[in-house]
């Protein structure tokens, strides 16, 4: 599987996505935010940071990057897209998820180890992760309080859109609504989270639960292409 | 584009060129920019001719304290500054040590108190951005930040602010901040000190340094344009000297404005170019700005270098001379290039967004040259860039600037009383006896883990990312950060220290304590310590005690790291801390990178296991005075300080690695603040373990207890071989004694001996004192404490 991990200026994560992404097993590269092309990228990876500074409002100015394009059409034909942190802030602010993403409830930048509960396993983002199993994965924002108005919650719970929780016993640490910690889109071929997988790749970093949705992807699309073959 | 004429940028009408150029002699302009009558008399008898009103701003802000150490540099001299590995020292940008055959180490200590005093959020970020660059400059990534943060009082609504400013600069800039101090202490009240330590990683063919060697190539200015942030003690030159008509004319910040995303442009665009090997030297711009960029560089290539005054970006039109020399506007590099690989230098920062152009380049006579084209015939012929009539603003020898700026010996003097009167309350007898007083130490301990400098840093550290770069082994709440580096076993240690509290009583102590505690607390995981940084907050120099207090902490500075073996590889000073109403506490700030070459056999302190055998190496050091214990209870006036035994540090510096690589260690912890009974409910604390313990005491229990006499070391170990590492021990010369077992879910020491029983029967009490609490008792204690000393328990 070939993973491209997407560059904007002021990115921070992007190496650490790379990283997990070649440990799982993938073929992984850096796409630069100015190039429209995603060189064959089957799965998109919209990494962590502070994509143009954060300036206007987390995610707000790169979703207008030349590459956004390029995603979208990606997106748009069931191509693999995972926003982290940052990366699903931008998913949010162009619309590939549904939400949006406010200040955390505290009004501070939250760093801390949280366990998450991951709401299904049929999806190619969590396929590999043992059911009943949660993960324990860093947090690291400012801007992470999931919100959407209430109806709209209760679609995106009856259509199977909340992926994964907060799970830890003193609530959830940025005040998301209904302690939602990552979505999917309709199609289920886009997910965003707040939590960083990549962090969380080896057990010396902590926790190795990170690599179990990198596998997950990794599976789905041999399966995918496998079913394609026959 | 090639070596293309530069773009002029025009000097505001406002701005009378010829003023810049005016002899300063008549006037006491030299005062007014804090130079003294005989550094101007010296400035002559260097240029054998008056200074101009420029070039006095230059050496105003030169030969500044803190760009030439003046008062600091004949002291320095006196540190050990080689050993094994190290491939940079002081006078770089950083020093760099070699962990192996391709990879080595950068690290540095720097402050930015004065400026956090002054507006604590960019005070603080700017701190971390500036000791960012110096790492990425000698082509280094940075890979983690450790701040040392002092603070009057938890309160203190500074302290907010400057843990904001910290955190929002590193989080945007993608490098962990993975641990440091955070120091409460009246005597910062006025004047909170911030301390960051920066630790990047580089492959050593990547190593680049900070000059400007070959004359004729270019000198490019890249990043944040040049404003008029952050000109310190110079703006009143402003008005003092150049009549400036805006009004805002004095309320220009002092402060230099922080930009962590351009940070991080730079970051790149700058290891970029060292990667593809486009750059001869490259320096970041701090202190004194393009004036010390330039200076530094040509000094170190033994070079000069001509700056085109129109050639530098700004943000604002009508920037006199002097403003644009000594601007510190934050996020700039300087890279000296060669001509033909101009092009592709600036496709890279074009790449990165980042405004870039030439402002200069290198000559061969080893001066600092400002020149303008003005609209007057040219002053000097020849020599100009093509198409230009240019005339000279200023020129000095680089080396007058930098290497050979003013030195001075301060007169230096015991002060009269070094110790402060014992607090109210305080027992008269010779050594404090805890439990004649009717305390229960299980009591004092709780209170202990919930003072503001012993409780649980979360509140912190849970507003700083610790985990971006997918690296980060430990961080925080413990002594030492661990840093993995990737693709290899090995991994870094890091760690930094002060004890302001002994430096108060004792300033040679002080440092002394703080480069033992700061190589114990890296060596108790399993590492060797490389090298030391350091950083020196001091008071004003030109009093003869404070000079005295400075002269004693870099000898203990230098006596310690010469005994341990560490080399000093760089580090800062910072003088003039001072309010009205004193000088802080002498703060010897020590950082320590170490190396550990089996991540997998790190040490962490936590109980691991039921049953294993918990131990202390080394021996209690009688004295109270200067511990956290004494701040609460008081001390008598005769107390001591605890000593610092160099030999007995360096045993445990050569054991712990040794015996971590055995695997003998199930956890190892440093005993420091608080002292023993704080040092064993962390372990306990943190594993989720309690422990059944026998303390035999001599004389003085809250010794014992409470005392934070240095070089002891809270181990335990699997029972079956607890012969193994009681030998080994001793095959160092290490005294190690058993306490117990871990185990349970309380923290139970017994007190014995003759010390323990006298007491508990001197006043009656018919069972010998102890300590037995639920660790849940001091969880809680120890968990609250910060939140409820800042108000935020709410």
């Amino acid at each position: 599987m070939k993973a491209g991990i997407v560059v904007f200026p002021g990115s921070n994560c992007d190496r650490d996505a790379l990283h997990a992404a070649r440990l799982a097993g993938m073929e992984a590269e850096l796409l630069w935010h100015e190039d429209p092309g995603l060189h064959g990228s089957e799965l998109v990876i919209l990494p962590g940071g502070f994509a143009y500074g954060d300036y206007l409002r987390a995610g707000a100015l790169a979703r207008f990057s030349p590459v956004m394009r390029a995603i979208e059409d990606h997106a748009e034909r069931g191509g693999l897209v995972l926003g982290i942190c940052n990366g699903f802030q931008v998913l949010a602010e162009a619309g590939l998820v549904p939400g949006a993403l406010l200040r955390n409830t505290s009004l501070r930048f939250e760093h801390r180890w949280v366990r998450l509960s991951v709401e299904r396993h049929d999806t190619p983002f969590t396929a590999a992760v043992p059911a009943g199993a949660t993960l324990r994965l860093p947090i690291a924002h400012g801007e992470g309080c999931y919100f959407l108005p209430e109806p709209e919650l209760d679609a995106l719970h009856a259509r199977g859109g909340i992926l994964f929780r907060y799970a830890d016993p003193e609530g959830n640490p940025n005040g998301s609504a209904r302690d939602i910690a990552g979505v999917l889109n309709q199609r289920g071929n886009v997910c965003g989270l707040m939590p960083h997988p990549e962090r969380a790749s080896e057990a010396v970093l902590g926790s190795d639960d990170g690599l179990l949705l990198f596998r997950s992807l990794l599976e789905s699309a041999a399966a995918h292409a496998s079913g394609v073959a026959a | 584009m090639g070596l293309a004429e530069p773009p002029v940028h025009e000097l505001g009408p406002e701005q009378d060129v010829a003023a810049a150029a005016e002899p300063s002699s008549r006037s006491e302009l030299h005062r007014v920019l804090g130079l003294t009558d005989h550094e101007l008399d010296d400035i002559r008898t260097r240029l054998g001719r008056d200074p101009n009103a420029l070039e006095l701003a230059m050496f105003s802000v030169m030969w500044s304290e803190h760009c030439s150490y003046k008062s600091s540099r004949s002291l320095l001299r006196t540190l050990p500054t080689t050993g094994e590995g190290v491939v940079a020292g002081p006078g770089e940008n950083a020093g760099v040590v070699r962990i192996d055959d391709d990879l080595a180490v950068a690290f540095k200590l720097e402050s930015h108190n004065h400026p956090s005093a002054v507006e604590p959020y960019q005070g603080a970020a700017t701190g971390v951005g500036g000791i960012l660059r110096d790492i990425f400059t000698m082509g280094a990534r940075p890979i983690a930040i450790l701040d040392a943060l002092k603070f009057g009082h938890p309160a203190d609504v500074r302290t907010r602010h400057l843990v904001r400013g910290v955190g929002s600069y590193g989080n945007c800039v993608g490098v962990p901040t993975v641990g440091g101090e955070l120091v409460f202490h009246p005597s910062y009240a006025a004047n909170p000190l911030v301390n960051v330590m920066a630790v990047g990683l580089l492959d050593e063919r990547d190593l680049t340094r900070a000059a400007a060697p070959g004359p004729g190539n270019l000198a490019v200015l890249f990043g944040s344009t040049t404003g008029r942030d952050g000109i310190g003690g110079a703006s009143v030159l402003a008005s003092a000297a150049f009549g400036i008509a805006d009004a805002d004319g004095a309320k220009r910040p002092t402060v230099q404005v922080g930009d962590p995303f351009a940070e991080k442009l730079l970051i790149e665009a700058s290891l970029e170019l060292i990667r593809e090997r486009l750059v001869e030297g490259l320096q970041d711009l701090g202190a004194a700005g393009i004036t010390c960029a330039t200076a530094e560089t040509a000094d170190r290539a033994g070079t000069g270098i001509e700056v085109y005054l129109e050639a530098i970006p700004r943000r604002e039109e009508g920037m006199a001379p002097f403003e644009l020399m000594i601007s510190e506007s934050q996020e700039r590099m300087l890279a000296i290039v060669r001509p033909e690989r101009l092009d592709a230098v600036l496709a890279v920062c074009t790449r990165w967004g980042l405004p870039a152009a030439v402002i200069g380049r290198v000559t061969e006579d080893g001066d600092v040259t400002v020149v303008t084209r003005g609209d007057r015939p040219s002053g000097r012929p020849g020599g100009s860039p093509e198409g230009g009539t240019w005339r000279e603003l200023a020129r000095i020898p680089a080396r007058a600037l930098t290497s050979e700026a003013i030195v001075y010996e301060r007169e230096a003097r015991p002060p009269t009383h070094s110790r402060r009167a014992p607090a109210p309350g305080a027992p008269d007898l010779p050594h404090d006896g805890l439990p004649e007083r009717g305390m229960d130490p299980g009591a004092v301990l709780v209170a202990l883990l919930g003072d503001p400098n012993l409780s649980s840093r979360a509140w912190l550290t849970t507003q700083y990312d610790a985990t971006v770069g997918a690296d980060t082994v430990e961080a925080n709440e413990r002594a030492a950060a661990v840093i993995r580096i990737k693709g290899t076993r090995k991994a870094l240690v890091m760690a930094t220290d002060a004890n302001a509290r002994v430096g108060l009583l004792d300033p040679y102590l002080g440092a002394l304590s703080a480069v033992a505690e700061c190589a114990r607390n890296v060596a108790v995981t399993g590492a060797r310590p490389l090298g030391v940084t350091n950083c020196l907050n001091f008071g004003d120099p030109e009093r003869p005690e404070e000079s005295w207090r400075l002269q004693q902490a870099v000898r203990g500075l230098g006596d310690a790291c010469r005994a341990l073996g560490l080399p000093v590889t760089g580090g800062n000073v910072s003088l003039y801390n001072e309010s009205l109403e004193g000088a802080i506490a002498p703060t010897t700030q020590v950082g320590i990178v170490g190396l550990l070459e089996d991540v997998e056999r790190r040490v962490g302190p936590a109980f691991r296991a039921e049953g294993d055998l918990v131990a202390l190496l080394g021996e209690t050091v009688p004295g109270l005075a200067g511990s956290i214990y004494a701040e609460h209870a008081g001390t008598t006036p005769d107390d001591q300080t605890p000593d610092v035994d160099l030999a007995h540090e360096a045993a445990l510096l050569a054991f712990l690695p040794e015996a971590a690589a055995d695997g003998l260690l199930r956890s190892a912890q440093d005993v420091s603040g608080g002292g023993l009974a704080v040092a064993l409910a962390e372990c306990a604390m943190w594993g989720d373990l309690g422990a059944d313990l026998h303390l035999s005491i001599g004389s003085a229990p809250a010794a014992e207890l409470f005392g934070e006499g240095p070089g002891r070391v809270v181990v335990s170990v699997e029972p079956g071989r607890w012969h193994e590492l009681h030998a080994l021990a001793r095959r160092h010369g290490l005294p190690v004694r058993r306490l117990g077992a871990v185990g349970g879910d309380r923290l139970r020491i017994q007190l014995t001996g003759e010390g323990a029983t006298g007491a508990a029967e001197g006043r009656g009490a018919g069972v010998a004192d102890e300590i037995d609490e639920s660790l849940t008792v001091l969880r809680h204690s120890w968990q609250a404490g910060l939140p409820r000393a800042l108000g935020e328990d709410g």
